[in-house]
């Protein structure tokens, strides 16, 4: 590795480094604004100079520099590097004098302030006076969608915001017309922003010029309090930071885990916040004469105690929701057993995964980060751009890093990346299996192989022929390459736990049917149409289907709300951390369940939520290791590969038809249902 | 440069796609580049859309060739809007692009601009014919025929603001006007007073393959030296037409010879002769006396106007 | 003077055919598989011992930097590119050999190309050189149907040439630039390195020369490096073409040899200074990117790369913009200001934002509307724009403002107090370039 004297201080940097990544190993900090880690390399701030030593007698740009590309002394001398000298210092407050001469001094009108790069840089690196007496740029704002808010005076033309959704978000949608001191940034002719990621260029501008729009006025950062958590919106678990202000959540940003989200995340992860707001079920209901009524817990209680007591045990069952907890399950399952009850299930697609097969069948064994290591991917019955866009991210970014083959069976749809499309249900599935195609003798010869199992291929009556079909192609030695990519955030953590039908059980489909059950527990399953017949007992948060249905109504906890543990589809273990408190009488729901168990006599043997991990890790030690992946045992895959079911013709279709409002959360967002109303074409283009 | 946006939409054509010929065209230049670079060919395109509409670029024309080319529509304009000589509103039949930087402004282009201002009005408005309007732009390299400005394709150069006026009514009324210089010069001569490129030998084709004798001379040598006997004297050909070249009689006192031997590129004599200015005065002297010999018949050559 | 029989671009100024068979006549295409025949070492070496420097304004050694490009091809194809986006104000070369002696240059293409193993040459030609560019297409199309060039040629040397043209972009003169407007997008300049050689043209090596420095190969090599190295001074030889214009009696675009002064230069060629030499007030030597001289430091210099740079200015493209006393030496500085302002790409910040900076001030200043202090923070602005800039335009930017204050400080100054002494009777001079945007 070459070496470096930066500010007298001698480094070893690796070769490819560039050098204000060596200048900071060397624990010197190099101001910047268009440099960006995960971002093409533009060098076009001016910000980042440094000195070399020996090189022509100006400042050099450091994030453009590699440090194989300085050249050694006459004597072989390590290359002398300063990022303090006078020549540095003069160069960085001329280049941060001409970034604020044409840059407006709104701070205190502006939703950046207090988080401003060019803020805290220019009180760094700046003068404290101006000697520009000319007007300032007046650029006209654009409209450039519903989520992000526009004031194109304060842009520094820095282009991450264009090189993010070139590269990473991978639509050709924003742009910098004109040029020159009239370079503007904007998306053509002023529509909306078509990616599912857009917002991430919010956090990516270091200036005011892309703010929030459903935020906008609404905050400051240093009044927030923040709370590190995980998103639920999807399987992924992405890594986010909740920042709330007294009982309300104000907003919703990434936080950076390399391994799941690096530092992306959706737009519907970002701004489902205000649907924690809306349709929120605030107290306990019970429904006579076939209207809901305001009713007390111990009201709703005694009522749930009246119908489980008539009914037998194999006619009582509970169904988990997609958004909920390892915790809230565990604590569903233990009294359904305590009842006497098989019937639970957390399916409420009824995918074909069981946890009988081993962990390795259900989860997406390579990992999000060994996207990166695949030769060769197969995309089965899934639109990963709608089901989990940040991990549909990491495939483009496989996809731009090198040549791959990628091949898809089910919808031919725009995945921001070029693919095969091999064709739309199992018979291809059956191809690629049998070698036929030369996508089939490329994906054999593939040493890392990835085959992304959607719920789409999954949720279905042949569902388990097809992951059996899928199993078969996707192993080699030492590598697990069977993906299967979840769409709800609880369903992994769920069979972790084994929440599904015990001997003689009904699955979810069964229980919803008529004349399944006397009772029957949605625990936030508002995905499922329950026949007219049972007593629901619906537990959740949001007026949603599940609660329309419901005889009666127990208000639950968001996951903003609660501490809980999630496993991502990976099957990495996360866990949300409260961040507010629910609204009016509702509860977090371990606690709802413990005390409905109290009246139904069958008390659960945990007072605290402390109490019921221990008893989950007791259980299920793995729970216990945050953040990390339980290794599963490959021979899953052997065993998968027997099953001998007959898949069927029909061809495979995503479970998600819109992306915006898959969760009732996020059909409660007014902001997610303008967004699906501009998918869909509906809402008119540029508000003029 | 100023904010260029596209032209207002009541302006604009709802459709665009290129004539037969001009997609014939388009499929021509796209095939200049190699496999999966047709982007390469959007300004070229671009160009032929303006052609094509008129003078002007409309956004369905954008949009269109994005789609002949497999950019996103945002890439084609940024590309429309940088480059200065799209221009995205409608212009005028004749469309007047003055030039207005330093060499034609200290030749006169002012004058021209008051001409433009008089005769079509304002930058960027059309006349009411719709004959002709008009655009300060940046140079446009004819500099040694300030002022210029270029009317559609063509270069009219040497203006004065009464040739400027008088080119603008030919042009409004239809007739006949001639590209190139206004005041009677060819090209970039100097206006007569061309002294150079003058020997008819140049053009004859005489001075065609004479330069081979220097390879024969250095082939001829390097065989003598390899057979380590002085013959190369036989294998000396007869000087052939031309004359030996200067930098073969230079050799000698060449300033690059004088600096190779250690001494001064002028020569010390030379300098003491005119005080301060020696070295102008050197170089002159010498240039002269090389002019005499080359060019024995040329006196204006040796004059010196000082 | 240079004599007759050693100016290369024998038709400037267009008396005779531009055509193929009247080319020939002049030496071009003569003996061209000769010199092919000694091998792409020789050319190089060849190249290089004729001292020939950059003619498109750096000066950088032309045989040295084609000796940059890789020796053996790793599978990508290697591009010469010609830079025919002719934009420097004052400069107007390269479209007198394009329009009146193509064949040179399309010559030089295929020796060029030859001696770094690309069969491939795109001439980028600026936008506006519309009848320049259908000039050149009929004397390639020509050439392709005499099989001097092409696929299958009589030089042996399978070579495509294609000319390609700008729409309106002097940023794409810089090299870089060039290269993506080529590959189609805007013309911004590329970090550096990866340099072209290395990463050029759809990331191929890729060198791009000038067109005058490429048309001069074929001459050179037939004359031999000595030849053009013994034409000029030391350092700076062999022939070159002068641009003059501005205030001389017959502007005129001229090949003479590097080095002559520039008092022969004028009154040679360009029948004197208009109102005589006690007229000058200063010259522009390089185009409008170099420092301005005045009169007494220009009359009498070599105008070569070496004189020119100890004058703290520059040979450039040798495009001599002449300025008499009767100019207003701030406005002019002040219209190139504007030049600069219209032309930044703006990528880089100091470009972007200190080219309108100076121009605003400067036109101030031209009125006299502005404090003597500002001369002193103008000048502090060019040096933050210098040498900060990605490409070289911010440097080309600056120059001409710092040329003005070193040696017409007392010019500005006088107007400023013009104006504070009566500053009714100053009116806006220019409405048409009103900084007040």
């Amino acid at each position: 590795m070459p070496k470096l004297i930066i500010d007298g201080q001698e480094v070893e940097v690796p070769a490819e480094y560039t050098l204000l990544q060596a200048c900071e190993e060397a624990g010197a900090e190099i101001p910047r604004f268009c440099y960006h880690e995960r971002l093409s390399i533009a060098g076009n701030c001016r910000m980042c100079l440094v000195e070399v030593k020996g090189g022509p007698p100006k400042p050099v740009a450091s994030c453009a520099m590699g440090v194989r590309d300085l050249r050694p002394g006459p004597n072989g001398e390590p290359p002398v590097v300063m990022t303090k000298s006078p020549m540095v210092k003069k160069a960085r407050e001329g280049v941060m004098e001409f970034l604020l001469i044409n840059h407006p001094l709104d701070c205190p009108i502006c939703d950046q302030g207090g988080e401003c790069d060019l803020q805290d840089q220019a009180m760094a690196y700046g003068v404290d006076t101006s000697r520009f007496h000319e007007n300032k740029r007046a650029v006209e704002d654009k409209y450039i969608g519903p989520l992000v808010k526009t004031s194109m005076n304060r842009c520094i033309h820095c282009t991450r915001c264009v090189r993010f959704t070139a590269e990473v978000a991978g639509v050709g949608d924003l742009g910098a017309i004109g040029r020159g001191e009239d370079m503007e940034i904007t998306t053509y002719l002023e529509h909306a922003l078509g990616s599912e990621l857009q917002a991430n260029v919010i956090d990516l501008c270091p200036v005011g010029a892309l703010t929030s729009k459903p935020y906008a006025f609404k905050a400051r950062p240093w009044e927030l309090t923040k709370t590190e958590s995980v998103d639920v919106m999807d399987a992924v678990g992405s890594a986010i930071r909740v920042d709330s202000r007294g009982r309300e959540v104000m907003r919703i940003l990434p936080r950076i885990n390399d391994a799941v989200n690096e530092e992306w995340i959706s737009d519907k992860t970002r701004f489902v916040w205000d649907g924690l707001k809306t349709q929120r079920l605030d107290r306990p209901y019970l429904r006579e004469n076939g209207r809901l009524r305001a009713a007390s817990w111990a009201e709703a209680f005694a009522a749930i105690a009246a119908r489980v007591k008539t009914a037998a045990p194999g006619r009582i069952g509970a169904i988990a929701g997609d958004l909920a907890s390892v915790e809230d399950m565990f604590a569903l399952k233990s009294l359904m057993t305590a009842l006497g009850s098989a019937n639970i299930d957390c399916r409420q697609d009824g995918a074909a995964l069981d946890p009988a097969n081993g962990r390795a069948s259900y989860i997406f064994n390579p990992t999000i980060e060994g996207i990166e290591q695949a030769d060769a991917i197969l995309i089965v019955g899934s639109n990963p751009r709608r089901e989990a866009p940040v991990l549909n991210a990491r495939i483009r970014k496989r996809w731009r890093m090198a040549p791959v083959a990628i091949g898809v069976v089910g919808e031919s749809v725009d995945l921001t990346y070029s693919y095969d499309y091999l064709g739309a249900g199992p018979d291809t599935l059956a191809d690629i299996v049998a070698g036929k195609g030369a996508f089939a003798e490329a994906f054999a010869r593939a040493e890392r192989p990835l085959v992304i199992v959607g719920q789409g291929a999954l949720a279905r009556e042949d569902g388990a022929a097809v992951l059996s079909l899928a199993a078969r192609v996707a192993g080699r030695d030492g590598w697990n390459g069977l993906a299967v990519l979840h769409t709800a955030a609880s369903r992994v953590g769920g069979l972790d736990l084994g929440f599904v039908p015990g001997e003689g059980g009904l699955t979810a489909p069964a229980m919803a049917g008529t004349g399944a059950l006397d009772v029957l527990f949605l625990l936030g399953a508002d995905e499922i149409d329950v026949a007219p017949g049972a007593f629901v007992v619906y537990q959740g948060t949001h007026g949603d289907r599940g609660a329309h249905r419901a005889d009666v109504i127990l208000p639950g906890a968001t996951y903003t709300e609660k501490s809980g543990l999630y496993v991502n589809t990976e099957g990495r273990v996360q866990r949300a951390n409260r961040a507010v408190f629910p609204p009016g009488d509702a509860r977090e729901d371990w606690a709802i369940l413990r005390a409905l168990s109290d009246v139904l006599g069958k008390r659960l043997p945990f007072d605290s939520l402390d109490a019921l991990r221990q008893a989950l890790v007791a259980a299920h030690p793995h729970f216990a290791r945050i953040d990390e992946i339980e290794p599963a045992d490959a021979g899953a895959l052997a065993r998968l590969a027997k099953t001998k079911a007959k898949p069927g013709k029909a061809p495979f279709a995503s479970p998600i038809t819109d992306f915006y409002l898959t969760n009732p959360i996020a059909r409660a967002s007014a902001v997610m249902a303008d967004c699906s109303a501009l998918a869909a074409g509906r809402l008119p283009q540029a508000a003029e | 440069m100023s904010v260029r946006r596209l032209a207002a939409q009541e302006v604009q054509p709802a459709s665009f796609a290129f004539t037969p010929e001009n997609a014939e065209w388009a499929g021509r230049q796209i095939a200049k580049y190699p496999e999966g670079r047709q982007a390469s060919a959007v300004i070229p395109l671009l160009w032929k859309a303006q052609e094509q509409s008129g003078g002007w670029v409309p956004e369905a024309a954008i949009r269109h060739i994005a789609g002949m080319l497999g950019m996103p529509y945002i890439r084609v304009l940024e590309v429309a809007t940088f480059y200065t000589m799209f221009a995205l509103e409608p212009v005028g039949e004749h469309f007047v692009q003055l030039c207005g930087t330093t060499p034609c402004m200290l030749r006169g282009a002012e004058a021209l601009k008051k001409v433009c201002h008089d005769v079509i009005g304002p930058q960027k408005t059309v006349t009411a014919d719709g004959k002709l309007s008009w655009l300060e732009v940046e140079c446009l390299g004819a500099c040694c025929n300030a002022p210029m400005v270029q009317i559609g394709y063509d270069y009219y150069e040497d203006l004065t603001p009464e040739s400027f006026a008088a080119l603008l009514e030919d042009l409004r009324a239809g007739r006949p006007v001639k590209p190139g210089p206004q005041n009677g010069r060819h090209a970039s001569e100097p206006k007569d007073a061309v002294k150079t490129l003058t020997d008819p030998a140049l053009f004859d084709g005489s001075m065609v393959g004479a330069w081979k004798k220097r390879f024969a001379e250095e082939d001829a040598k390097a065989k003598a030296e390899a057979a380590g006997q002085a013959v190369a004297a036989a294998a000396n050909p007869e000087p052939a037409k031309p004359e030996p070249t200067r930098a073969e009689q230079q050799k000698s006192d060449s300033p690059v010879a004088r600096t190779a031997r250690g001494k001064a590129p002028v020569s010390a004599e030379a300098r003491e002769a005119s005080g301060n200015s020696a070295s102008s005065e050197a170089t002159t002297k010498r240039r002269a006396k090389t002019a005499a010999t080359v060019e024995p018949t040329d006196g204006s050559g040796t004059k010196r106007k000082r | 003077m240079l004599a007759d029989r050693d100016r290369i671009f024998t038709n400037l100024y267009g008396l005779h055919s531009p055509g193929l068979k009247a080319a020939q006549m002049r030496g071009a295409w003569d003996g061209t598989k000769f010199l092919l025949e000694k091998g792409r070492d020789w050319v190089i070496n060849e190249m290089k011992a004729s001292g020939l420097r950059g003619r498109g304004g750096a000066g950088f050694p032309t045989g040295l930097k084609w000796s940059f490009m890789p020796k053996q091809s790793d599978g990508r194809p290697h591009y010469l590119v010609v830079n025919a986006d002719e934009s420097e104000p004052g400069t107007c070369k390269d479209r007198e050999i394009m329009r009146h002696d193509p064949h040179l240059l399309i010559e030089g293409c295929l020796i060029a190309s030859f001696a770094m193993g690309a069969h491939a040459c795109y001439i980028y030609i600026r936008g506006e050189y519309v009848r320049e560019r259908e000039a050149l297409q009929r004397a390639i199309d020509e050439a392709y149907d005499a099989r001097l060039v092409g696929k299958d040629n009589v030089h042996g040397w399978p070579f495509d040439i294609y000319v390609h043209h700008g729409a309106g972009a002097y940023i794409c003169g810089e090299e870089t630039a060039l290269l993506e407007s080529l590959e189609g997008k805007k013309g911004m300049p590329r970090l550096k390195p990866p340099f072209p050689a290395n990463m050029g043209l759809y990331g191929c090596p890729t060198t791009v020369n000038n067109v005058e420095s490429i048309a001069v190969a074929g001459t050179i090599l037939r004359r031999g490096a000595a030849w053009f190295a013994g034409i000029g001074r030391p350092n700076n030889v062999g022939t070159k073409l002068f641009c003059v214009s501005g205030h001389v009696n017959t502007p005129c675009n001229v090949e003479e040899e590097m080095g002559i002064t520039f008092r022969e230069l004028i009154d040679r060629h360009c029948g004197g200074i208009r109102g005589g030499w006690d007229n000058l007030l200063c010259v522009i030597p390089g185009g409008s990117s170099v420092p301005l001289v005045p009169a007494h430091e220009i009359a009498d210099a070599y105008m070569d790369f070496d004189t020119l740079r100890g004058l703290k200015s520059g040979l450039g493209t040798a495009a001599v913009i002449v300025m008499d006393k009767s100019t207003d030496i701030v406005r002019a500085i002040a219209r190139l200001s504007y030049f600069y302002k219209h032309e930044s790409c703006g990528q880089c910040t100091p470009c972007r934002e200190g080219t309108g900076w100076m121009w605003r001030v400067l036109t101030r200043m031209a009125e006299g509307r502005a404090q003597k202090r500002e001369i002193d923070m103008l000048l502090d602005v060019t040096y933050q724009v210098e040498g900060h800039t990605i490409c070289a335009l911010g440097d080309a930017a600056a120059w001409p403002v710092q040329g003005l204050i070193r040696h017409f400080r007392h010019e500005i100054e006088k107007r400023i107090d013009e104006y504070a002494a009566n500053p009714a009777d100053a009116g806006v001079r220019d409405p048409e370039m009103m900084a007040a945007e």
